[in-house]
């Protein structure tokens, strides 16, 4: 009491501190019967985990994985023995110490006080003292030539972190603006690659599709493959759908991007870029499970609800020779999420 | 021979001198029309009665439709419009027997009230009943008939129709169906349907015929074969045991989340409380404290 009125000097409450309540004793404390049982408590929660680590060890040479994996319960048996047993391990582990803490560590209540948190006035004396004592041996006041090319040095050190900003580059340049459509590419099925003719689509029907190049092969080898393949599939992905041409009001300019009420839009959404497909063919409405962006794609895929800030940009299509659908153009403006300085076609 | 002979000349010869009667021309097309039909009608009896067989079961079904589905329908399945142009029932001329054969054999129609969605429930009409239906809806305009069950028949797959069918199923289903093939949500209350214990005759007319919201996925583009291997990939996955432990429905985050907030985190709050709980005390007076 009498330290706590130094630390906090101030006048005397109006009430009066009750202080702590008197210290009473557990069970385990005052009872030798009770103590030595809680010792044996602690003990088999300890002895439990090392039986629980063992098994552990066991079930993973136990249980088979792979082709024809152990089942539990429907489950697989080595990945619900392996997480039951560590698990159970770990849980044992943390009970005993809690019942240890709980039942047998000394449990005294301790009231420490907060201390000021400046420094004493001497040991400020002191830093001081040497700092200055530092300055005036060193002679950095002294010596400005020492001091200004050792300050040229420290601000020459930034230059690495400016240059290492390059590595953010190289500027996209075109590629965002631009896919891999070209003008006479047909527009193919997703996975098998074959064409489409419009005559075979209903009205409500979907297709997911790609570029036809994605299939096409020059000696056995296809076209385009790996990372090129992959990086090109991003952004031209697209999918078709057939309205019945009278619900479909294309704004001026794109009265025949479409052929008999089908239509192209990318797949991919103007808000972050997730693939959309989620396609209501009675209300031409197309949902991003992401984020619930919906365009109508009766209505150009003009955005009606959700995150996303600009329409789904619309594939120029029209029918080759033998009817198979195909691009009139590459898309007329960038695909996928928005950028200050993407195209917007959308009229005024 | 020789009398064959002779006998087809005398007839010919006095056939000939009839020719240029008046009534010779429209008496051979009679005697052609006539001949044509008697040989068609002999090779193939079974028509006949098919015919009636067909026109029997459309009855039946025109029967049932009057009764159970008319008064959304039409009379003629024409559909009927409400007031304020939107549909009360959409007209079924041209939706096909497999379009009625899914929305009746699944227990979706007839609906038991208007709604977002029709639901699937037990089927009110019996398999034949549902073929009838099927075959008078048919005969109201030409659409996709019911496929043979060899179509969907997918107890010979092989691992390569599997895999195959898994990705058909990720790019063109996921994005509704969910990726475990559960089902989700769309907008307005409406949603997908889960797949889980859906029959292959019913997931092959669903893709054929695109009933409410869903999409269409033709036969000349998603081919049947295509189609089969999606059913084969989803039987293989709905007999799968799920390796993984408990898939919380396999919806991702929303229960994963309501799962790790509310009964992980709940779980380890009530630990520390019980934790810093106050323990028993003694009154008696001890040696260690």
């Amino acid at each position: 009491m009498t330290q706590k009125q130094e630390l906090s000097p101030r006048e005397a409450d109006p009430i009066a501190d009750p202080g702590l309540p008197a210290h009473l004793p557990r069970p385990t404390d005052v009872d030798d019967v009770a103590e030595k049982r809680a010792e044996r408590q602690v003990a088999t929660l300890y002895g439990l985990s090392t039986i629980f680590t063992l098994l552990f060890c066991v079930s993973y040479f136990v249980f088979d994985v792979g082709e024809n994996p152990s089942v539990i319960l429907g489950f697989g048996a080595s990945n619900v023995a392996l997480g039951l047993t560590l698990g159970l391990a770990l849980l044992c582990i943390g009970l005993g110490t809690i019942q240890w803490a709980r039942k047998l560590m000394a449990d005294t209540e301790i009231v420490e006080y907060r201390h000021p948190g400046s420094s004493s006035d001497e040991d400020r004396e002191d830093t001081l003292a040497v700092l200055s004592q530092g300055s005036e041996e060193s002679g950095i006041a002294r010596r400005p030539l020492i001091r200004n090319s050792l300050l040229g040095a420290m601000a020459a050190l930034g230059l690495p972190a400016v240059i290492a900003l390059r590595d953010l580059g190289p500027l996209p340049g075109d590629k965002l603006n631009s896919t891999i459509w070209t003008k006479g590419m047909r527009v193919v099925q997703d996975v098998d690659g074959s064409p489409i003719r419009t005559e075979d689509l209903e009205i409500g029907q979907l297709v997911n599709a790609e570029p036809g190049i994605f299939f096409e092969e020059e000696d056995g080898e296809p076209v385009i493959e790996g990372k090129e393949l992959q990086v090109q599939k991003a952004k031209a992905a697209v999918i078709v759908v057939k309205m019945q041409p009278d619900d479909i009001t294309p704004w001026p300019g794109r009265e025949n991007w479409g052929v008999d009420g089908v239509l192209c839009f990318s797949k991919i959404c103007t808000h972050v870029g997730c693939p959309i497909s989620l396609w209501e063919q009675q209300t031409h409405h197309l949902l991003c499970p992401c984020h619930q962006s919906t365009f109508d794609l009766a209505d150009n895929g003009k955005v009606i609800f959700g995150p996303a800030a600009r329409h789904l940009p619309q594939l120029p299509m029209t029918v080759d020779d033998e009817g198979y659908l195909i691009a009139r153009s590459d898309f007329t403006e960038a695909v996928g999420p928005s950028f200050w300085e993407r195209d917007n076609d959308e009229p005024k | 021979m020789r009398f064959t002979a002779k006998f087809t000349r005398r007839v010919s010869g006095r056939l000939s001198t009839k020719r240029r009667s008046r009534l010779a021309a429209p008496l051979v097309l009679v005697l052609g029309l006539l001949a044509t039909g008697g040989i068609f009608a002999a090779i193939n009896p079974a028509t006949a009665e098919t015919q009636t067989a067909d026109e029997d079961l459309v009855a039946k079904g025109r029967a049932l439709f009057l009764v159970g589905c008319a008064s959304c329908h039409g009379k003629n399945g024409e559909g009927i419009t409400t007031v304020k142009g939107g549909q009360y029932g959409p007209p079924l001329v041209g939706v096909g027997a497999a379009a009625v054969t899914f929305q009746v054999g699944t227990g979706r129609m007839p609906l038991a009230q208007p709604g977002t969605q029709a639901e699937r429930k037990p089927p009110v009409y019996d398999d034949e009943e549902t073929e009838a239906l099927s075959a008078y809806v048919a005969s109201l305009g030409p659409g996709p008939a019911v496929p043979d069950p060899s179509e969907y028949d997918v107890s010979d797959a092989t691992t390569e129709d599997i895999v195959r069918g898994g990705e058909f199923f990720r790019t063109n289903c996921t994005a509704c169906h969910n990726f475990a093939g559960n089902g989700g949500a769309l907008p307005r209350g409406r949603y997908a349907p889960s797949l889980k214990g859906v029959s292959e005759r019913d997931m092959y007319l669903a893709m054929l015929t695109g009933p409410q919201q869903m999409p269409v996925f033709s036969d000349e583009v998603l081919t049947p074969e295509d189609k089969r291997q999606i059913i084969a990939y989803l039987k293989k996955t709905e007999e799968t045991p799920n390796y993984g432990g408990f898939t919380l429905g396999s919806l991702g985050p929303v229960t994963e989340g309501l799962f790790a907030w509310l009964i992980g985190m709940g779980t380890l709050v009530g630990a520390a409380v019980w934790i810093a709980a106050n323990s028993t005390r003694s009154k008696k007076k001890g040696g260690a404290a």
